[in-house]
């Protein structure tokens, strides 16, 4: 797991962007907000049409077959060398760790795995982002995705990216490693269990007494949120490349979404 | 008699002990503890990263060689003057077991602590055979006096607070008074057990590493009892599986070094028994005979297949457990297996057959909290994603590679995985999916399911990502 060196690239001209299904139909300002904070640092962000879904929720539910199909196409989606930023950990370990291991036989497979970089690694670590914060005080929490944290080894991104927030202050909370308990088709076999596992993780949140909490996947902020707006309890969490944007850009100045689901998307 | 679960019924045991606050907080607390103490033992994830890759490569090294290996310490055993027998199966062992005891007109067993015993369910066994058998560990003492099983492979008691053993003991044994004095307690446990050392015919034991190369037979433990089992009584019965065996007498530091450390957070345990045979001529102590029971019980199944081998290195020290979400909410009994927690999940299909253990691969949300922490670097989450498929696939004649695969498959959730994978090839059709999809999210119904039971429905956006931009060019 934490055998390989990764080799970042130099900072390119054009990237592709993965949006991930969750945003491309929950949350597409989100992605709006990532392409513009990538946009801002120079970069033609190239989203190609075709792509769906990375075969995820497949793969984990055992049904390996319909994932490779699925990876193959999505891989065809991105034939040129340029960077694949990624808007998820949880998709990213899919098209980093999982691809090369689902299509053992395919010789393209290792090098395009390598190029695919979850958006807040690629800011630190190939961009090198410097961020002018321009909003108020706050207090935020960061939760890092499992498959971000331990698949990707991307929580320092994370936490640097918010730590270069002059006016942000980030607070440490309870389990704040622990998995919020969404894991996919888990959330729904094992409810019960996912249940207890998402309720806790709403608690240590809320209980860290925090503006909102910050986080780079959508399918645990669905998941946190969801469990937050059910307990009636007030603490919602917001994107990272949204929070990013909001506090950067002149224009753009806001604070913590408020809704499960950005209230933007809804219009 | 107290309940005993079984993993059939995986989903109701795991709801119970979800709604049992005694037992989410026992967990907890006790798994955050161990966690603790292991973080002072290795408080440096760099350094854990190098011997962990030392662990794994040892393990697997004498993976690779296992049938060798095998022989080899059966060669070195009898060489030592150990008696070694091979049991296919559970029947077999407590057989092979029941035998020596018979022949030695034994009636007293005492017990050391040992997951392999419970495997093939051997104190049930001999108490059908009218033989006594005492656990001689702390912990499965007081488990066995509650007529319980193990809740976890190191602390198997874990589940009982002070209060509950202090009511344990003062209801069970006689003479004894209610007190949550932990000392006290523990000295309860200590006079039964002096006793029963001296009056046991026959000691039995598990093994923490088999080593071929000498035909040493290691045990690591805490409180004594599994240096007084082994030495006291006049034959010494180890019970072992399969892959506990490694090659050299050099294999056993690294690795017990990452035993110790990872299992109960010490750099080394008070006892590191090191059995090389019965008492010699010039010898004081000593037991006369020893035998060494090696079982199957499915693990050459595993052993077969180069991945879901990985899933025999496992040394056995239940980090994998303690840093579990799910096992911290559900403890050890709601698995309803001997082993329980990540590890659990992975070793009982091959012990059990897919088919009764078919809801536990899927108990995982595969946060990879139990990689991280491995020892030998189990890639505990990769293997439940392979069970997944084992257990989903459709049955066909071609060779089988795990009892029971296949008898997980639904026929509805296969089709349905089958059209979702059609859309996601198929670009246009998902963009008209998405396409109606957000226009006519309002028209939606929201009904109940398992995601709303404790959540809000993701609302969908009036307009996807990928239609954005395609009109912003």
């Amino acid at each position: 797991m934490s055998d390989f060196i990764k080799q970042y690239p130099a900072k390119p001209k054009k990237v592709y962007l993965y949006g991930t299904c969750i945003i491309d139909v929950v949350a597409p300002n989100s992605g709006l907000d990532a392409i513009a904070l990538l946009e801002r640092e120079g970069l033609e962000v190239v989203y190609p049409q075709g792509q769906t879904c990375c075969g995820q929720p497949a793969f984990n539910s055992g049904y390996s077959d319909e994932a490779r199909n699925v990876a193959k196409a999505q891989m065809a989606q991105f034939p040129e060398p340029w960077p694949i930023v990624i808007l998820s950990g949880s998709c990213g370990g899919m098209l980093r760790k999982h691809y090369p291991r689902l299509l053992a036989n395919d010789p393209e497979v290792e090098a395009f795995s390598q190029r695919v970089f979850e958006f807040s690694e690629f800011l630190v670590h190939v961009l090198n982002i410097q961020l002018d914060d321009l909003g108020e005080q706050q207090r935020v929490a960061i939760h890092t995705s499992c498959a971000g944290r331990r698949e990707l080894g991307i929580h320092d991104a994370g936490v640097s990216l918010l730590k270069q927030l002059k006016n942000i202050e980030l607070v440490d909370y309870a389990y704040e490693a622990e998995c919020c308990g969404f894991g996919g088709t888990f959330a729904v076999k094992h409810s019960d269990i996912s249940t207890a596992m998402v309720e806790d993780k709403a608690r240590h949140l809320s209980e860290a007494n925090v503006d909102c909490y910050i986080s780079s996947d959508w399918g645990c902020t669905l998941n946190i949120n969801g469990s937050l707006e059910h307990q009636n309890m007030s603490l919602r969490g917001d994107y990272l490349a949204s929070f990013l944007r909001q506090r950067t850009d002149v224009n753009n100045i806001s604070h913590c979404a408020v809704s499960p689901s950005d209230k933007r998307d809804e219009r | 008699m107290v309940m005993q679960y079984t993993p059939q019924t995986f989903k109701e045991n795991s709801a119970e002990a979800l709604a049992d606050d005694t037992i989410r907080n026992n967990f907890r607390g006790a798994m955050d503890f161990l966690q603790a103490k292991r973080a002072t033992v290795l408080p440096d994830k760099a350094a854990f990263d190098v011997s962990s890759k030392r662990g794994e490569a040892i393990k697997l090294r004498c993976l690779v060689k296992l049938p060798e290996l095998l022989e080899k310490l059966e060669d070195q055993c009898k060489a030592n003057g150990i008696h070694v027998h091979w049991a296919e199966t559970c029947e077999q062992a407590t057989q092979i077991i029941d035998d020596i005891i018979t022949a030695k007109n034994g009636s007293k067993v005492v017990k050391g602590k040992s997951m392999v015993t419970e495997e093939i369910g051997l104190n049930d066994y001999l108490a059908e055979q009218n033989i006594d058998c005492i656990e001689s560990d702390m912990g499965e003492y007081i488990v066995q006096l509650g007529g319980e099983t193990p809740s976890h492979i190191i602390m198997p008691a874990i589940h009982k607070n002070v209060e509950q053993i202090a009511e344990l003991f003062a209801e069970r044994v006689p003479g004894v008074e209610y007190t949550t004095d932990v000392n006290s307690l523990i000295k309860v446990g200590r006079e039964q057990m002096r006793q029963l050392f001296l009056d046991a015919d026959v000691g039995i034991s598990g093994v923490n590493f088999a080593v071929a190369e000498t035909g040493t037979l290691c045990l690591v433990e805490n409180e004594g009892n599994g240096r007084m089992t082994t030495t006291i009584p006049n034959t010494h019965i180890a019970l072992t599986g399969i892959e506990k065996v490694i090659e050299h007498l050099a294999d056993v530091p690294p690795l017990l070094e990452l035993l110790t450390r990872s299992a109960t957070g010490q750099l080394i345990t008070t006892y590191v028994n090191m059995i090389s045979g019965p008492r010699k001529v010039d010898e004081r102590d000593g037991p006369e005979e020893v035998h060494l029971v090696l079982l199957d019980n499915g693990r050459s199944q595993a052993y077969a297949d180069e991945e879901l081998r990985k899933t025999l290195a496992c040394i056995r020290c239940g980090a994998c457990m303690n840093a579990c979400p799910v096992y911290t909410r559900i403890g050890g009994h709601a698995y309803g297996t001997v082993y329980p927690g990540p590890i659990g999940k992975i070793i009982s299909p091959h012990l059990i057959g897919l088919e009764d253990s078919k809801d536990l691969p899927t108990a995982s949300s595969l946060c990879g909290a139990c990689e991280e922490v491995c020892p030998v670097n189990i890639p505990i989450p990769s293997i439940l994603q392979r069970l997944r498929v084992e257990t989903n696939k459709k049955s066909s004649s071609a060779a089988k590679i795990m009892r029971g695969e296949g008898s997980g498959r639904s026929f509805i959730e296969a089709l349905g995985w089958k059209g979702w994978a059609f859309f996601a090839v198929h670009p246009a059709l998902y963009r008209m999916g998405t396409w109606f999809a957000t226009r006519g999210r309002k028209l939606i119904p929201t009904f109940n399911n398992p995601w709303t039971v404790s959540r809000s429905m993701p609302k969908l956006a009036a307009k996807s990502l990928r239609e954005q931009l395609k009109e912003r060019g």
